[in-house]
């Protein structure tokens, strides 16, 4: 082999720099840096995530790619142990500015979480609520045209359309996650994070996910941690690894697989540990 | 194997058996005998517990169900301006001591509410007195040769018999037994209720929605809770001294009153009111929250919309059961003056007031026999009102229980 050679001496972060003519820098993260209390999990990550495109994080358990996701919605300002350094841009703002509110973050930047926790109500309200509480539409016509759009691109509304009132926890594992998405994408949001969103399904509603997120990653822009790494293989534009807390190397999906640029990541992608 | 062991006699022959079984295990039949003697012990505590209950429950109930019934005897009462005045006058020199001298006075109320009965004489069946009442029940009572004779004759003319005992649900206490209820006291239980509800259950559920989801875990937090986990052990009678420092004593609120009563309750319930509904809180799974931040929620509507929901079921179990508590709690009423002897029920929460545990303890310490019967078939009421608040707990819990 002869992949030894092409590792970058002189790369300190291990970022191989990626082709990004074409691409538009959607989030920019410089200098993150995490802590819980005095543990450090998180080590000078600078990423940069492109608009439209899927971005997968990968790594090992423990290598901090949750916490990095949640960063990027400020979900991390719940825990009160959690102190933060950098800045995230998003749109040209660092989110982590004082005149940002975290609740405006997270309304632009939805997210799904690992397991599907529809709200305890029926279906109509649970993609219903959260644009009624920001105003965005009222009770009437314009909602509902809001929650039929919302399943349709969730892929959930043939299948509900005539059980609305149901309670959303009715619904089977796969489809309680779609409509998490659909509660997600009622808000219009630019961004949404993915965290391990298949990880609790059965293999044909993970292929449904995934069909659905190609699709979404038209009108958004999605950043997705996963622990398989078939999963990041078909539905990512690009891949992290992150490894103990370091950005270990980011780039090209198939650069990734085919040819990583890193020692560690090969080792990783190989299925030697992790 | 076989060929060592020769089959001698029938005890070798079978333990031949056993050994060629290949699941057999010699120290299984020890472990299972374990098994089965703590097995017995605790069924045996089980029906220690029962046999308890059932002897506590039935002789309740032997002594409390004669209370439901009471003596009555149809006599000529004459209604005019003498009698009025002196009621004993209003009936035969005979009956003067088989009635009821409670119900004596009550005569000029009767006319002042029915004018046609003055200037006549009628029939009518009229309570008799505790001594005759328990005697007609079959209790042993001191009565004199000459009524036990007229008793007899009028047994046989049937002018004497037991009927419902409605003046007990209708009076307040009395210091004739035969005249004596529950009523001043039920009154009294609610309003102290209502007023130990109205300012325990806000009090208690703010408290812990902010302790459970806004504080922070720091220093004070911690003080916070360890004194509300140690509110909940100190001894009632404490929170009567402490009602009567402060309410009484330091913001002149009126003694006895069910005011007072309700808010020393409420002290009392506060911690229990407290802790449930934290751990009702608690028990809310934390994605529900996680949903509601990730959907660009505020902390307030996410806990008031999809927290406050899901834990209501068990804040409002926990709430009835600290209430049923609160309504059986006597100690810091007796320090506060609810023991006081309350024969009309008050109207409102500024008068004094008794409380149905008070009542059956100063029943209790009542030398009349008719009293005894009183305070069991008072416990039994109390009883059927807690039984049936927390039963309300139950359907509630089911009712407002959301299904996942």
């Amino acid at each position: 082999m002869t992949k030894n050679m092409d590792y970058p001496s002189n790369d300190i972060t291990g970022q191989k720099p990626l082709n990004n003519s074409l691409l538009n820098n959607k989030i920019m993260v410089q200098g993150l840096n995490l802590y819980y209390g005095d543990n450090q999990a998180l080590k000078t990550i600078d990423i940069d995530v492109y608009e439209n495109k899927i971005t997968a994080l990968i790594g090992p358990s423990g290598c901090g790619k949750s916490t990095f996701l949640r960063c990027l919605n400020r979900m991390n300002d719940l825990i009160s142990s959690v102190r933060v350094e950098g800045t995230v841009i998003i749109d040209g703002k660092n989110i982590y500015d004082k005149d940002v509110d975290e609740v405006s973050v997270r309304k632009r930047v939805g997210m799904v979480f690992q397991q599907p926790n529809p709200f305890p109500k029926s279906i109509y309200d649970n993609v219903s609520y959260a644009p009624l509480k920001h105003g965005m539409v009222k009770k009437g016509h314009k909602c509902d045209d809001l929650v039929e759009k919302s399943l349709l691109q969730a892929g959930l509304w043939n299948e509900v359309k005539d059980k609305l009132a149901q309670p959303g926890t009715s619904l089977s594992g796969g489809q309680q996650q779609r409509l998490c998405i659909a509660r997600t994408i009622a808000v219009q949001p630019d961004v949404i994070l993915m965290d391990e969103p298949t990880s609790a399904l059965d293999p044909i509603s993970t292929e449904k996910i995934e069909t659905l997120m190609l699709e979404l990653k038209e009108k958004y822009t999605i950043v997705i941690v996963t622990h398989n790494m078939q999963q990041a293989g078909r539905v990512a534009d690009h891949t992290a690894f992150f490894h103990m807390g370091e950005l270990i190397e980011y780039a090209d999906t198939e650069t990734i697989f085919i040819n990583p640029g890193r020692k560690k990541t090969e080792d990783y992608i190989t299925g030697r540990y992790g | 194997m076989n060929n060592i062991i020769e089959p001698t006699s029938e005890k070798h022959q079978s333990s031949q058996v056993v050994n060629d079984n290949p699941f057999y295990d010699p120290t299984l039949i020890k472990r299972h005998n374990k098994a089965k003697r703590f097995k017995f012990f605790t069924i045996a505590s089980i029906v220690f517990a029962i046999c308890f209950l059932v002897f506590f429950l039935g002789d309740m109930v032997v002594k409390g169900l004669p209370a439901f019934q009471q003596t009555y005897v149809q006599i000529d009462v004459t209604y005019n301006k003498k009698t009025i005045v002196s009621t004993r006058k209003a009936i035969d020199k005979k009956y003067r001591r088989i009635v009821s001298r409670a119900w004596l006075r009550n005569i000029p109320k009767l006319v002042e509410a029915s004018p046609e009965l003055i200037n006549t004489t009628r029939k009518t069946w009229v309570l008799a007195n505790h001594q005759i009442d328990q005697y007609m029940k079959g209790h042993y009572y001191k009565i004199k040769d000459k009524q036990l004779k007229l008793i007899q004759q009028m047994e046989q003319q049937a002018t004497i018999k037991l009927k419902f005992n409605s003046l007990f649900f209708t009076h307040g206490d009395s210091k004739t037994p035969e005249n004596s209820g529950m009523l001043s006291a039920t009154i009294g239980s609610i309003l102290t209720l209502i007023v130990t509800m109205l300012t325990a259950f806000p009090l208690g559920v703010m408290t812990a929605v902010y302790l459970e989801e806004f504080a922070e875990d720091n220093r004070w937090t911690q003080l916070i809770e360890v004194n509300i986990n140690n509110l909940a052990a100190i001894p009632s009678i404490l929170f009567g001294l402490l009602g009567l420092a402060v309410f009484i004593n330091l913001l002149g609120m009126p003694r006895s009153s069910p005011l007072v009563g309700g808010l020393t309750l409420a002290l009392m319930t506060l911690p229990i009111i407290i802790v449930s509904s934290r751990a009702a809180l608690r028990s809310v799974p934390d994605s529900i929250r996680q949903a509601g931040y990730g959907l660009g929620l505020t902390k307030i509507q996410v806990v008031q919309d999809h927290v406050l929901p899901l834990a209501f079921p068990g804040i409002m179990t926990g709430s009835i059961i600290g209430m049923a508590q609160a309504m059986g709690e006597t100690a810091p009423l007796i320090i506060i003056g609810m023991i006081a002897f309350i024969p009309d029920s008050p109207s409102s929460i500024f008068e004094a007031a008794t409380v149905m545990p008070a009542q059956i303890f100063t029943w209790a310490g009542m030398p009349e026999r008719a009293y005894i019967e009183r305070t069991a078939a008072g416990i039994m009421i109390l009883l059927s009102v807690l039984i049936s608040l927390n039963t309300l707990a139950i359907i509630l819990r089911k009712k407002l229980e959301v299904k996942w």
